[in-house]
């Protein structure tokens, strides 16, 4: 099962380059996430998969990841074929194998087990995701790219000292040092806590550079402003779920061994700066993109937040990861589509968008109000979730920034996104050719329907397999 | 047996420092090289060297970062005339200063850590620190995309001098997997320099400021 959901991608990757058609070739992107949907689709029933021992492994909490990932992807590709559509004066052949490759060792990092098989899987989303960004082929997308490849590479190479550490706390105790999840989780108690600690450390520093977790989110605004909106919408709700992932797995470990307090306080802190660094870069932000990159900082910060927090917030966190990667879609999908119409990004070119864009613009309104946690959608409920279990937890003070720094985040993009959807659109943009259609603005659609579905109810497997994550991760050997 | 490793690691520490102060990038492109090839002979002093797996991961060692990579930087130097000069922000005596220091600290630090028995008397530890420090240094205070590049690949190696005390825990696929991905990842970053090169007619990172907050 894992090698086929692995390879369905790499092999539709090498296809894509050997297709000559610039018209055709985007077709394979759907073909991939059909396939891909329908394997996650008959995994998911047979939690876990694998052999306990194995590298491979799909617990529920990978299980969650990959299914967002799969849905995500799939309406990412029904887009991207409308979107290259209207990109025909350039090749897009590398474009799409980047996008399957992406695919396939998203999927990969969701299966590892084995901290160096997880280290290896995100370092090569870092390098298939780096030509996605530089797609437009202008100098700033170059700037992008090159930021984009030297802060994860070295962010990514820390979490590789990391893992050393990691496994150095079990050779310490003269334990057989191994990068086995199951075989760490199982010696957990035994492992050499200062090593563990300073393990702990470097994977989130290193990981978190790769989740765009503030200070190290330096090349996250460039690399979402300058990408097409489906690579910023693949970026912000798949990759940055990955890394996310990566955090939860040491989390895992330390809170086996019994170190989970240490962990969550410097999660809360790190939540806490992601959100206060985001809040104060989106008040004023006048480029649309680059606004969302800002909230999905913000977004990281929240999610690290909630595990820190703990109790009812990991559920809430793991629930906000979804809300987040499909509202994240809705937006970047969008601004994708207002991008095209205006040929501009930024409160200069664009204003009026609900006239020009009817669909888009109010998709775009809409995800603002989700994303920024308005009842009723999703993201409503899991931040409540969160702020509930702050407060009722005791941590008032963790609440209480975490509720002013939502408040703060509200009235920042609310400025500017009534300011790119209201009033009238210049006559420049009234002139260009481009207008909403169904492959561009239909999987949008299917995605903001999805955010209001999370909010008003939850489906049944989702819940369960929300439950069965927050078991797996609070279970103690 | 650890004697032999202790002086190699002595001269990889020797190659940092020198990697600080010298202003000709050909010069870090060739102690990059030999760092890899010392890096490569390790694991066959470490472990024993009959065993298969320890071969071949010396010999891929040695051969991607001692020569496959090192190549494919003189390439790009060649092909896209860059300048000998590395170009940094703070003077060479200023960054040689930091590097010894740093050195000195990481020579200091070991000693107070918790290591096993085996390690705590030995360079390993504090030979990767302060070749992981040397590779941050490089990263942060040179303007050239290329010696970026090389300032990655220096932080790498100090990453597996302290992988060379954890051999079982990684496997030989992960072992490949890690040199694979820093092949690839010096293959994209060439590309990109490539474009750089054609956009700004210079590869120095100074021109990529237009995205600035």
């Amino acid at each position: 099962m894992a090698l086929a959901i692995l390879l369905l991608p790499l092999i539709l990757a090498g296809v894509a380059l050997l297709v000559p058609s610039n018209r055709a070739r985007p077709w394979l992107l759907p073909v991939a996430g059909v396939g891909h949907l329908s394997l996650v689709g008959a995994a998911l029933g047979r939690l876990p998969l694998g052999s306990p021992t194995g590298w491979l492994v799909l617990d529920p909490l990978g299980g969650l990841v990959l299914a967002l990932i799969s849905v995500l992807f799939f309406l990412c590709s029904l887009y991207a074929v409308g979107y290259l559509r209207h990109r025909e004066d350039r090749s897009n052949r590398v474009f799409c194998a980047c996008l399957l490759v992406f695919l396939a060792m998203m999927s990969l990092v969701t299966w590892a087990h084995h901290w160096g098989l997880m280290w290896v899987a995100m370092e090569a989303t870092t390098l298939a995701s780096a030509p996605l960004i530089y797609f437009n082929r202008t100098a700033r997308s170059l700037e992008a790219t090159w930021k984009y490849l030297l802060i994860c590479s070295v962010g990514i190479a820390l979490a590789l000292l990391g893992s050393f550490f990691l496994a150095y706390s079990s050779l310490h105790e003269g334990l057989p040092s191994s990068l086995l999840m199951e075989d760490l989780l199982r010696n957990a108690p035994k492992l050499s806590t200062p090593w563990l600690r300073a393990a702990f450390v470097l994977l989130l520093v290193g990981y978190g550079t790769k989740m765009g977790l503030a200070p190290m989110h330096s090349w996250k605004p460039d690399a979402y402003g300058e990408s097409p909106g489906v690579a910023g919408a693949l970026f912000s709700g798949g990759m940055t779920s990955c890394a996310l992932l990566m955090v939860l797995r040491i989390y895992h470990v330390c809170h086996a061994a019994g170190e989970a307090d240490v962990a969550r306080q410097m999660m809360v802190f790190m939540g806490l700066v992601s959100m206060a660094v985001a809040a104060a870069f989106l008040i004023r932000q006048r480029d649309l993109k680059r606004m969302l990159a800002y909230s999905s900082g913000e977004h990281m910060g929240i999610l690290v937040l909630g595990v820190g927090i703990g109790g009812p917030a990991l559920y809430g966190a793991l629930l906000h990861m979804v809300n987040n990667g499909l509202a994240k879609g809705v937006l970047f999908l969008s601004a994708g589509n207002i991008h095209r119409a205006y040929g501009g990004k930024s409160l200069d070119e664009v204003s009026g968008a609900l006239r020009r864009l009817p669909l888009s613009g109010a998709l775009f309104l809409a995800g603002f109000l989700a994303i920024t946690g308005s009842p009723p959608f999703g993201p409503f409920l899991s931040e409540f979730t969160i702020a509930w279990a702050a407060l009722g937890g005791g941590q008032f003070l963790a609440g209480g920034l975490f509720l002013a720094l939502l408040f703060a985040v509200f009235v920042g993009m609310g400025a500017t996104v009534l300011a790119a959807t209201q009033g009238r659109p210049s006559e420049e943009a009234l002139a260009t050719s481009y207008r909403d259609g169904w492959l561009t603005g239909g999987p949008t659609l299917v995605m903001m329907a999805m955010v209001l579905m999370l909010g008003v109810h939850l489906p049944v497997f989702l819940r369960t397999l929300l439950l069965d994550a927050v078991r797996f991760l609070e279970a103690r050997p | 047996m650890n004697g032999l490793v202790d002086s190699l690691l002595v001269v990889i520490l020797l190659l940092n420092l020198f990697t600080l102060g010298t202003s000709r990038i050909r010069a870090v492109i060739q102690v990059v090289a030999l760092q890899g090839i010392l890096l490569g002979a390790m694991p066959l002093m470490i472990h024993d060297p009959c065993h298969l797996q320890t071969l071949l991961m010396a010999v891929g060692t040695a051969g991607l970062k001692g020569w496959v990579i090192p190549n494919m930087l003189s390439r790009a130097m060649r092909d896209l005339s860059i300048q000998r000069e590395v170009e940094p922000l703070i003077s060479l005596t200023k960054s040689l200063l930091l590097g010894a220091i740093g050195t000195a600290l990481a020579l200091a630090f070991a000693r107070h850590l918790p290591l096993v028995e085996g390690h705590a008397a030995g360079l390993l530890v504090p030979a990767s620190l302060s070749t992981v420090l040397t590779g941050l240094l490089i990263l942060t205070t040179r303007i050239k995309a290329i010696t970026q590049v090389l300032g990655c690949l220096i932080f790498e190696n100090g990453v597996f001098i302290f992988g060379l005390m954890l051999i079982e825990a990684l496997p030989f696929f992960v072992e490949i997997g890690v040199l694979l991905d820093l092949l690839v990842g010096v293959f994209v970053m060439g590309i990109i320099i490539n474009h750089i090169n054609r956009e700004f007619s210079s590869v120095s990172t100074e021109r990529l400021s237009s995205l600035k907050e």
